[in-house]
């Protein structure tokens, strides 16, 4: 459904052969499915009643730490004139708009899904479920953005996904109520 | 694992796969224990034990609904409790934005009423009563002010029944006595 959106309205990137953005595509996507692999597991176990008593949510800031740690070795490499180009790319605010904005199709099939289940901590499972719809939104985007350099990824991808994740913590008392 | 847990488990799981008696059987005994459960949260939050009522229909209809979400791997007895709790702290939250919700009167009924005299008067019987001897002013405070009866004072004071009485009717004496005097001044 993400994958349709971002296909339709902004087309996928044309530079796609080359060795070089092959190799950033497949990271991106790493980083966004390791993302919702994680928060789906969490997910899962947070719909049942008693789910977040066994349940930490650490593992889930997993792929964010190691795409941070990444950005830093990166930046530690590149002098440190070309810092501001590496984070603010080109299309930060075009990525920073479009993230939120594919979510609202996968959120809203995750909240769904969730209040077919029954979680018992409401805020928690909203997060996780803005988590996964974040983490596929950018998924998606990869597909789209041409911005390769590890520090945007981080930065922009990271901090939107991340933006996802606390609305759907604010949304989630309100829209999970069984 | 309680004999509770065993006994619930094999109802569930037979309810689970489709007995219809089990299932009955798994929500009468449930039912009685939410019952329990609850009485004791809403006393412990200071809200009414009448309420109870409500949230355990609440929670046996949760738990009827919601039974394709319990693991049979897992325990039953933290599932029911995870439910039980939250329907519990969503019922209290409900309801506290209600009573919150105190109707916005006419700013003359502010002024309407002046409660200094019943204030004042409280304070000055206490003023005299500090005058009396020990025994009276027990089984006056007993008997006028809190409405005990007279055997309970009598308790309370550690005097015997007529004991109270006779010191009653001599402290109101003397009360009056001494509001005659200090009236006169």
């Amino acid at each position: 459904m993400a994958l349709g959106i971002t296909l339709v309205g902004l087309g996928v990137r044309t530079d796609l052969m080359t060795a070089r953005t092959l190799a950033f595509l497949l990271l991106k996507l790493a980083f966004t499915v390791g993302i919702v692999g994680v928060a789906s597991i969490y997910l899962t176990r947070l719909s049942r009643p008693g789910g977040d008593k066994r349940t930490s949510s650490i593992s889930a800031a997993m792929p964010f730490a190691a795409i941070v740690l990444l950005a830093v070795i990166s930046l530690g490499f590149a002098p440190s004139s070309h810092w501001n180009k590496m984070v603010m790319g080109d299309e930060w605010l075009e990525c920073l708009l479009s993230i939120p904005i594919i979510a609202i199709v996968p959120f809203a099939a995750a909240i769904w899904a969730v209040r077919r289940a029954a979680p018992t901590n409401l805020a928690r499972t909203g997060a996780f479920a803005g988590l996964i719809a974040g983490g596929v939104s950018a998924m998606a985007y990869a597909l789209h953005c041409t911005d390769d350099s590890l520090p945007f990824v981080a930065v922009w991808y990271g901090g939107t996904i991340v933006l996802c994740t606390l609305a759907g913590a604010a949304l989630g008392p309100r829209l999970l109520r069984w | 694992m309680t004999t509770h847990e065993i006994e619930l488990k094999t109802l569930m799981l037979a309810s689970l796969d489709g007995d219809a008696a089990s299932h009955r059987a798994l929500l009468d005994r449930l039912s009685r224990r939410l019952r329990a459960y609850y009485k004791g949260k809403l006393a412990g939050a200071g809200r009414s034990a009448g309420e109870a009522e409500d949230l355990v229909q609440e929670a046996v209809l949760a738990i009827h609904l919601k039974r394709h979400t319990y693991d049979p791997a897992e325990l039953l007895t933290p599932w029911v409790h995870a439910i039980a709790r939250y329907k519990l702290i969503d019922f209290l939250r409900r309801t506290r934005t209600l009573q919150a919700d105190v109707p916005i009167d006419e700013a003359d009924a502010m002024m309407a009423h002046d409660d200094n005299v019943d204030a004042e008067s409280t304070y000055d019987v206490k003023r005299l009563m500090e005058r009396l001897p020990k025994n009276m002013r027990c089984s006056i405070e007993a008997v006028k002010l809190d409405g005990l009866s007279i055997a309970e004072a009598a308790e309370r004071c550690g005097i015997t029944e007529s004991g109270v009485k006779v010191n009653i009717h001599r402290g109101l004496k003397a009360l009056a006595t001494v509001i005659a005097r200090e009236t006169r001044t």
